[in-house]
């Protein structure tokens, strides 16, 4: 049943509602009062099972239609178990985009550096990007062309993407968005446990343990069907911890909420530690006979006494105790990081503090016990796995380790030692854009970083210095508009392809429609510029073909897909990886037995606190976090350019205590400038209790004026090179001084152009133009 | 070739040890040596007070040192700032590029007759101060078959011992020359409710009381074959027998070889905002460092000296600079709690004002002592829900702003 919205913001929670429910009466009654038009579906022609194009979660869903008055129909998939029909407003609204007054339909070219984008036919496109390519490859060495990945990407794609940079151009320089989103727990998972998968377990189990500790993330509002399973935990008697710096709709779900200052989760965790063993509640025998490396990590602790860790964190020391005694007194438990802590420039330390907590309390590689990580973007697990990353090749390998250098040379009909080593990492990649030594031409797909990367203002600067930048898309993202070519393709609804969701389930997306006339598929795209750049075979076009070849690339890897199939995933509903062979029934719990380290004991990280990359001082004298709203999501590419989504989530914000709007004398709704030393956002102050007095938040979905990432650090983790998203120093202002700065929120929304696509383009142009 | 520079510490307490694993952890080159007198390797002598009731195994509270190369029961007694070398107990000598002075504080012995052995050779049996693991294993071999105890110093280490004392079943007297306990960081009023809790803990507490001579067992000062302490005699007269007695009555900063090497030294060495002092290439931090005048002897800043030195040797910060702390003072063991901050005696300066709730059902104290707009001092005792806010609004020395009772209430917003 889809139901017709009427305008204006108060109505979309009804909206919303009048959707989710399944209750034929309220449905009509919510309908009538707002004025909507309910339509019965019609027969649905063969509807399509498949998985909503947004988060790590890959909520099963159905698609229909079209309908009279959406290019699509979300329908239920109640049979599928991460969801079971569940979904948010952001996937229910995903058929939005399908539509071709939102989406670009064709490529465009750039004639001249700061001309218009024109439309283009596509031979002329791919022969101006193969012709680029080749020309900065030949001027400046291979290394000088890039290749930008995404999170969202499917695994054949950011497997052919991997292929593409290694085989075709022979750069070292690939990476992707996914560094910035859970690089950190990926580190830390491979230091304690030898693999990373982001949970060791299905989500299922949550419900069933005895206590979880939830470290800086909000499924409320990034991944709200996941929320059931945390509701169902205390329901049956656990405990839930959330520890943000935000009281949440998460944490406000919780038996305890600890509001450490941000970059405080790693003292946080070690003063927990230290209060398991002064308080009798370490697992000797789990500790003696399944770990490593313990004497370290008690001496760590032991530096962390709880009143040093109430001054450096400013959760008092009477919640720690009653936090431990939850964790370390529950027969089992779990703790999940998300993006919080991770986002730091002590991300991986700041995780293994936590798996060292889990380690210490016998709560890993047991039934309903472990770590795991709640992965942000929609395909951020396999798009980790199978070479897109600056390190790795197919299968989780390292392209440093010769047997998987000479494995995966075989599968590419390629010698070994023409595979490039180890390139530069997102950040670093794309702080190198444009430079005498950097990459000169950059191959963007699935990616905007021009608003999701940290110090925002400095990336674009970069962007725009390329010889040559090649943005692969669906939608004419802030990133594309800097573009030198836009090349159109495919969007979920429209391809076939696998992703891995946080569970390390692999599960299928099937194309239910033709894309429209102009649009293309990354793969197709790849294999034609493969061959005008001389390599005329082994980038195939239907995704089923690339799967089957990821397949042996990873056969043997940590990530081994072998046994995995679009017929078993099918069948299956999705195939827990590691699956090495088709008789095998794929792995839903890890570590049972043993952990994958080479003496199969999981490893304790031997780490102390450390400050922040930037703390506050006087001239920045307050925190600031950066995070998500419930109804956009990432930069917004895809978000924005919904209407109720729009409606319900209109612009940036200024989240801040009421004391600390007393102090600057801003009332709700004003324009504050948030400043820090790499730049400045403006946008209306938004005053609430559940924020730290001396924290501000932003969300970082919008570009322009209240682009939060202009204030962000890209202080980088040692390890997982990771930016400090999480954390940054900066002075906020109020309305006065940010007079001449004030935007209308409206212009955050990303209007759905009237006219053709040639027009579309030359005002967007020029609103880029005006906004930078 | 640059050889790895040598990184010399003297003292493996909590501002040696931390130094140490900061700056291998902050990518410093050199190679660090950790000299300690005590048999063992560093660890966070903050914790001694529950080693003694076993909460801690003496093993567990071991502190991290990175790669740094320990050297317990190696004690330092002179070095030489020209010659950039070490002069050890055992006659060796041993040079140094950097030389990072950490040697700590001493506890004080009070003017009181008895204390010592006759031959001078330490002190009397029975009598034990708390400030080494040493200490922390005589005194919890000998509580096991004491009755009474009898702590001398009512300070924080003098409650924390006693509380230890009393957990393990030894009755135990605090005999304290100050006008109330713990009177550098509280109130009468605070200290009223401290004694209460101490009490019902089974803590009794002498305060305006001055020990005067210990005796030992039979009566009458020991001459000749000393025995164990037997009592303790006050200066009104009054005798309380025990057979345990412990010493807190403050700690002093260990300046002697400083001095010895001709550093300027105040009442603690004196060190610039770069922990630097005068000489070259020698440091000093924790609890024997004078920083703008201040010596503080806590753990808190000895840590934040050590991370700014960290940054400053190990190249990630050259210009790293300590500009100093604003500590708190904490109480957190068992069922007793306080935090306090900066100066709480409004009787001092008329022009200071108040804020006070006193919940006597629920044995909590809290104070505000405002000048103005100004926080100056507070104390929260026996409920610390608001520790947060207040801990911020006095690390950042602001004006409040509005009304601060939210920062001694929850629930109440502004």
């Amino acid at each position: 049943m889809s139901v017709r919205a009427p305008c204006g913001p108060g109505a979309v929670r009804e909206v919303y509602r009048a959707r989710n429910t399944r209750d034929p009466d309220v449905k009509q009654r919510t309908a009538r009062f707002l004025g909507m038009t309910l339509t019965s579906p019609p027969a649905p022609t063969a509807p399509t099972d498949t998985h909503c194009p947004y988060c790590s979660l890959q909520c099963g869903m159905r698609l229909g239609g079209p309908t009279a008055d959406a290019p699509a129909e979300v329908l239920e998939r109640p049979d599928f178990p991460v969801n079971r029909g569940a979904l948010c407003g952001k996937g229910r609204s995903a058929p939005a985009l399908l539509a071709r007054d939102v989406r670009l339909t064709g490529p465009l070219l750039r004639d001249r550096p700061g001309g218009p984008l024109r439309a283009a036919g596509w031979p002329e496109a791919l022969d101006r990007v193969a012709a680029g390519l080749a020309r900065v490859r030949a001027e400046h060495g291979p290394d000088a062309v890039g290749v930008f990945g995404g999170g969202g990407l499917t695994n054949e794609k950011a497997y052919l993407l991997g292929k593409f940079a290694r085989v075709v151009l022979g750069t070292a320089n690939i990476d992707y968005n996914g560094r910035f989103c859970m690089s950190s727990a990926a580190a830390a998972h491979r230091r304690a446990f030898g693999l990373d998968r982001g949970l060791p377990f299905p989500l299922a189990d949550i419900p069933h343990t005895g206590c979880l500790i939830l470290v800086g993330g909000n499924p409320a509002e990034t991944m709200p069907p996941a929320l059931r399973y945390f509701r169902e935990l205390r329901e049956n008697g656990g405990t839930l911890i959330v520890v943000d710096p935000r009281r949440t709709r998460t944490a406000e779900l919780a038996d305890l909420h600890l509001q450490p200052r941000p970059g405080g989760d790693l003292a946080l965790a070690l003063g927990l530690l230290h209060l398991v063993i002064a308080d009798g509640l370490l697992d000797k025998d789990f500790v003696a006979a399944r770990t490593s490396g313990f004497e370290a990590a008690r001496e760590s602790a032991m530096a962390h006494w709880p009143d040093r860790v109430e001054r450096i964190t400013g959760v008092p020391a009477h919640q720690l105790r009653e936090a431990a005694r939850l964790f370390g007194g529950a027969e089992t438990g779990m703790v999940l990081t998300a993006r919080g802590p991770e986002q730091q420039s002590k991300g991986t330390d700041t995780v293994g503090a936590w798996i060292n907590l889990c380690l210490a309390t016998g709560k890993a590689g047991r039934p309903y016990s472990g770590y795991g990580c709640l992965t942000g973007q929609g395909n951020g697990q396999g798009g980790r796995e199978h070479g897109q990353k600056a390190d790795q090749l197919p299968g989780y390998r390292s392209i440093e380790d010769p047997a998987a250098r000479a494995h995966v040379a075989v599968v590419w009909g390629v010698s070994a030692e023409s595979i490039p080593g180890p390139g530069r990492s997102a950040y670093e990649l794309l702080d190198s854009l444009g430079r005498p030594d950097g990459v000169r031409a950059l191959l963007l797909a699935g990616s905007n970083p021009a608003v999701s990367a940290p110090n925002a203002g400095h990336v674009t600067e970069r962007l725009r210095a390329l010889d040559l930048l090649v943005v692969a898309d669906l939608v004419l993202s802030e990133t594309a508009r800097l573009a030198d070519v836009v090349l159109p393709v495919t969007q979920w609804a429209e391809e076939d392809g696998t992703t891995t969701n946080l569970e390390g389930r692999v599960i299928l997306r099937r194309r239910a429609f033709d894309p429209p006339e102009g649009v293309r598929s990354e793969l197709w795209v790849l294999r034609e510029l493969a061959a005008r750049l001389g390599v005329a075979s082994g980038f195939p076009v239907e995704a089923e073909e690339a799967f089957d070849e990821l397949r042996r690339a990873s056969a043997g890897g940590d990530a081994d897909y072998a046994g995995i199939s679009y017929r078993r995933i099918a069948a299956e509903d999705g195939v827990f990886w590691p699956c090495p062979a088709e008789d095998h029934p794929g792995t839903r719990r890890l570590f049972l037995d043993r952990f994958a380290t080479p003496d199969g004991r999981a490893r304790f990280a031997p780490v102390t606190h450390r400050p922040a990359g930037e703390e506050p001082d006087e001239a920045y004298p307050l925190y600031l976090t950066t995070g998500r709203v419930l109804a956009q999501y990432q930069s917004g590419a895809q978000t924005r350019r919904v209407a109720e989504l729009n409606a319900a989530a209109p612009g940036p914000f200024v989240e801040l205590h009421p004391r600390l709007a007393e102090r600057l004398g801003v009332a709700d709704g004003e324009q504050v400038a948030v400043t820090s030393r790499r730049g400045r956002a403006v946008a209306a102050a938004r005053i609430t209790d559940s924020i730290r007095a001396d924290t501000v938040f932003m969300p970082f979905h919008w570009p322009g004026a209240g682009r939060a990432n202009s204030l962000t650090n890209p202080a980088l983790d040692p390890v997982s090179r990771m930016p400090e998203f999480k954390v940054c120093a900066v002075r906020v202002e109020g309305a006065a001084y940010a007079v001449g700065a004030r935007t209308e929120g409206a212009a955050y929304a990303v209007g759905a152009p009237a006219e053709g696509a040639a027009q579309a383009v030359g005002a967007r142009t020029d609103r880029e133009e005006v906004a930078g | 070739m640059t050889r790895e520079p040598r990184i010399a510490v003297v003292g493996g307490g909590m501002a040696g040890a931390r130094f140490a694993e900061r700056y291998g952890a902050l990518g410093g080159h050199g190679s660090v040596t950790v000299y300690g007198a005590e048999p063992r390797a560093p660890y966070n002598r903050v914790l001694l007070a529950d080693v003694l009731t076993g909460r801690y195994d003496a093993e567990s509270i071991a502190l991290p040192l990175g790669g740094a190369e320990p050297r317990p029961g190696c004690e330092v007694l002179a070095f030489d700032p020209e010659a950039r070398t070490l002069g050890l107990a055992d006659g060796t000598v041993e040079p140094w590029d950097e030389l990072v002075l950490a040697t700590g504080s001493n506890p004080v012995l009070p003017p009181v007759r008895g204390l010592r052995r006759p031959d001078g050779q330490g002190l009397a049996e029975g009598v034990h101060t708390l400030r080494t693991l040493e200490d922390c294993g005589r005194l919890a071999e000998e509580a096991v078959g004491a009755k009474r105890a009898v702590v001398i110093g009512g300070g924080v280490l003098g409650v924390s011992a006693a509380r230890a004392l009393a957990a393990l079943g030894v009755r135990t007297e605090i005999v304290h020359q100050g006008p109330h306990l713990v009177e550098r960081q509280l109130d009468h009023e605070a200290a009223a409710v401290l004694r209460e809790r101490l009490l019902a803990l089974g803590v009794e507490c002498y305060p305006g009381n001055r020990a005067r001579a210990v005796h030992g067992g039979m009566g009458g000062p020991p001459a000749g074959g000393w025995g164990r302490v037997g009592a303790v005699e006050l200066a009104n007269g009054y005798r309380l027998d025990c057979d345990l007695v412990v010493l807190a009555c403050g700690t002093r900063p260990r300046t002697a070889l400083a001095y010895g090497a001709g550093l300027p030294v105040g009442t603690g060495v004196l060190v610039d905002d770069g922990l630097a002092t005068p000489a070259p290439h020698v440091s000093a931090i924790g609890d024997c460092a004078e920083h703008r005048g201040i010596v503080h002897g806590l753990a808190g800043p000895a840590w934040e000296q050590a991370d700014v030195l960290a940054r400053r040797l190990s190249g990630a910060d050259p210009d790293a600079r300590y500009t100093g702390s604003r500590p708190r003072a904490r109480l957190s063991t068992g069922d007793l709690e306080y935090a306090a901050f900066g100066a709480v005696d409004e009787t001092l300066d008329p022009g200071l004002d108040v804020l006070r709730i006193t919940d006597a059902t629920r044995g909590s104290y809290k104070k505000l002592v405002l000048r103005g707009d100004r926080l100056v001092g507070a104390i929260l005792l026996g409920d610390l829900a608001t520790v947060d806010a207040l801990a911020g609004a006095w690390e950042s020395d602001g004006p409040l702003g509005g009304h601060p009772l939210h920062l001694i209430t929850r629930g109440v917003l502004r």
